[in-house]
């Protein structure tokens, strides 16, 4: 029980803070997932078949390749591309892009796929008579999202969403490889110093069934508070 | 773009692909015995026996497997007991490590299939079994069985995808699969563009063979 102690002693505080890190870039990367969602499910469920081939690739490539090869991809290849883009502006000095933002990234275009996917079929199960009413009420496009689709979206969306984000936190364990200092990096690094890896990464695993137990406890509040009246 | 490099690194990385597919394969089987086991645990009506195979899948679908595949290859080895028994001829092998770490995974998430799968049976179908005097025995395996197999086949196609990009975590304990040879690959060159994209591209061929194959199996074997 040493191991945990708070202070010099003990790995308790290093692994406190890699705990809220993990909480951090797995908020994050939902987040930066919600945003590639947002552009990508219009696009699947466009007419135009470009856009739809455009979005499809998204998806399918996303979901088809191991979550590790784009980290690595990602983690190789992020600084290149930035200083690529910041050298068409004229700036040629070595930029070292920060291992959170890599991470979050790498972690949030994969949890997107998985969000596009959740929200493509969250609309599509919507009834057409919804839309329809929603026409017939007069209301605008925007009135018309955000009054009548989102709301009833997100009901349908939830249960699968929970999904994502149980799939997002669990990913974040692989951007240890590229040094951030999250459950997995700390419990490796505890484990090689104490030379007790039995200890430490079961104690990592305890963390992580921790946070998805307390996850699932607030997201089954959501659900709850999202099907009022069904 | 270096089309060279491409070119050159498409056998190394199709050989790699061969050990990702090994691994794949294997701890399918095992998991799919685990899965079906605890499956049959979960639908039985012992409470403790109940809990136990639910707390087993709890578990193993609520941690990331990177820590599954740490905890058996770093931290089993800690014990001294099992260092001195038969079992470290297998754990000290790095390929058995992740081998037992899939196939324990994979089989929580099986079981959770195949438990789904048996409860959407309809009770109906058992019992026109039994109003035919047909043994208990024989309506599990010739009526339950195959008919859950049938309903949870589209539930683990995608199980074994994901299993396949689950074996990518091999290369965290030294083993040279797909991407273990891509990290190499990239670490060396720094171009990881081109690499991702010949790596990324044999994952999604097996992706879609593995697609295909269970929906060809779905057809042949759906109900109409």
């Amino acid at each position: 029980m040493e191991l945990l102690a708070f202070g010099d002693t003990g790995w308790g505080d290093e692994l406190f803070y890699a705990t809220l890190m993990t909480i951090a870039v797995s908020i994050t990367a939902m987040l930066i997932g919600f945003l590639f969602a947002l552009i990508f499910t219009p696009l699947k469920l466009s007419q135009n078949k470009f856009l739809n081939f455009i979005a499809n690739s998204y998806t399918t490539i996303i979901r088809g390749v191991p979550e590790l090869l784009v980290i690595y991809l990602f983690f190789f290849g992020g600084t290149g591309a930035v200083m690529f883009v910041a050298s068409i502006f004229g700036y040629n000095e070595y930029i070292e892009i920060n291992a959170f933002i890599t991470g979050a990234f790498a972690i949030g275009i994969i949890s997107g796929a998985y969000s596009t996917e959740v929200f493509r079929g969250a609309i599509q199960s919507i009834d057409k008579g919804q839309f329809e009413a929603a026409n017939v009420l007069g209301l605008n496009k925007f009135g018309k999202f955000f009054k009548i689709i989102l709301p009833q979206t997100l009901r349908l969306a939830i249960p699968n969403l929970s999904n994502v984000w149980q799939i997002t936190l669990k990913d974040t364990s692989l951007i240890s490889v590229t040094g951030l200092v999250e459950i997995m990096r700390q419990s490796y690094v505890a484990a090689g110093s104490t030379r007790d890896p039995l200890f430490f990464y079961s104690f990592a695993a305890v963390l992580y069934l921790l946070l998805t137990f307390v996850s699932m406890k607030l997201i089954n509040r959501l659900e709850v508070k999202y099907s009022r009246g069904y | 773009m270096d089309l060279e490099l491409m070119v050159n690194s498409f056998p190394k990385l199709l050989s790699a692909a061969v050990i990702t597919l090994k691994l794949l394969s294997v701890s399918l089987i095992i998991g799919l015995f685990i899965g079906l086991f605890f499956a049959i645990l979960r639908l039985n009506k012992n409470i403790f026996i109940n809990k136990f195979a639910y707390g087993y899948s709890y578990v193993f679908r609520g941690t990331p497997l990177l820590v599954q595949i740490f905890i058996i290859y770093f931290g089993l080895g800690q014990i001294e007991y099992l260092r001195s028994t038969v079992l470290w001829v297998i754990l000290k092998e790095p390929y058995w490590c992740a081998i037992i770490a899939f196939a324990l995974n994979t089989g929580a998430y099986t079981s959770e299939i195949l438990r789904s799968a048996f409860q959407t049976i309809k009770p109906g179908i058992v019992e026109a079994g039994k109003s035919l005097g047909i043994s208990y025995k024989v309506i599990f395996y010739k009526i339950q069985i195959p008919i859950a197999i049938r309903q949870s086949l589209p539930a683990y196609g995608n199980e074994i995808i994901l299993m396949m990009k689950g074996t990518s975590l091999a290369s965290t304990v030294t083993l040279m699969d797909l991407t273990g040879v891509a990290k190499y690959i990239i670490s060396t060159t720094f171009k990881p563009i081109e690499v991702f994209i010949v790596a990324g591209g044999i994952y999604l061929f097996m992706t879609f063979i593995i697609h295909n194959v269970i929906k060809f199996l779905e057809k042949k074997y759906s109900f109409n």
